[in-house]
């Protein structure tokens, strides 16, 4: 019998989490990650069958819907993703796409994407130099799309001083990197 | 240079690729008699202008949409972003 281990995208067996001045930003690997995106002509459908199935609605532009353990982002047009807890929520794609009734594109992402939080009232001088995304004018549920370190990430506001990115895994090492270089460099002479 | 995204606002041009002239937007059909000719001319025939031009951008670093940008070649100054896909519907495709 195999006895395997499952390690985060940094290659852990925990969640790596450093704290630099004010600011924390921790690996999340507890987050189970799937797309959803409407086919051509069935939009209208979707974004009904969407509130029905998950109680929020299909998120709008540069934004999130949140209820309980469950965030939809905006990803694209007619097109989002929905991030569960790992834990409770390990069958999500395919649990979506049996309650979608196999209409609607529906893939897993779980794997493809690493999530690191960003907590502490100096993230902005972190986000800033860090991407071109304008964060502190950015709304409390606001989501966008840029670039991180040369790598495509989502930026998303979950409250006042809290953000989550999330970029590709298999460049997890890199962002990481950058991300805590960049808070070294501002806040250790704080 | 500032593209002006119809959904997303105005986005730094290094979110974005680009591929070329508008008019790629409209593939000729494969099975007319003249076909060849027509995919030459779609293919590698293109005006050159200095000024208006059409062009399509890629927001690869977005929300990957496609955009027809009419840019000024000369200025560089941009006056009108669209959606591919809304160019194409009011061409009447992809419906």
């Amino acid at each position: 019998m195999h006895n395997l281990k499952p390690i985060t995208a940094l290659g852990g067996n925990k969640a790596q989490i450093e704290t630099i001045g004010t600011v924390t930003i921790s690996e999340c690997p507890d987050v189970s990650l799937t797309s959803v995106t409407a086919r051509l002509g069935a939009e209208k459908t979707t974004a009904t069958a969407f509130k029905k199935v998950l109680g929020i609605g299909f998120p709008k532009p540069m934004l999130s819907e949140t209820k309980d353990n469950v965030t939809a982002f905006w990803t694209g047009p007619n097109q989002c993703f929905v991030e569960a807890p790992y834990a409770t929520h390990e069958t999500l794609a395919a649990s979506l796409a049996t309650s979608l009734e196999n209409k609607t594109s529906v893939t897993e992402q779980s794997d493809g994407w690493v999530r690191f939080d960003l907590d502490g009232t100096d993230c902005f001088s972190v986000l800033e130099r860090s991407c071109a995304a304008d964060t502190p004018t950015m709304p409390m549920n606001g989501v966008t799309r840029t670039i991180i370190e040369h790598l495509g990430c989502f930026v998303l506001r979950r409250s006042d001083h809290h953000f989550s990115i999330y970029g590709p895994r298999s460049s997890a090492g890199s962002l990481h990197h950058a991300l805590v270089a960049t808070a070294r460099s501002v806040l250790a002479q704080k | 240079m500032i593209i002006n995204h119809p959904i997303l606002g105005p986005r730094d041009a290094q979110e974005f690729t680009y591929l070329g002239d508008a008019s790629l937007l409209n593939r000729p059909d494969w099975q007319a008699n003249d076909a060849a000719d027509q995919f030459y001319n779609y293919q590698y025939l293109r005006d050159n202008p200095a000024g208006e031009h059409r062009e399509l951008w890629f927001h690869e670093q977005g929300d990957r949409s496609w955009l027809v940008v009419t840019r000024n070649t000369v200025t560089h100054e941009i006056s009108k972003v669209e959606l591919a896909s809304d160019v194409a519907r009011k061409e009447g495709r992809s419906k």
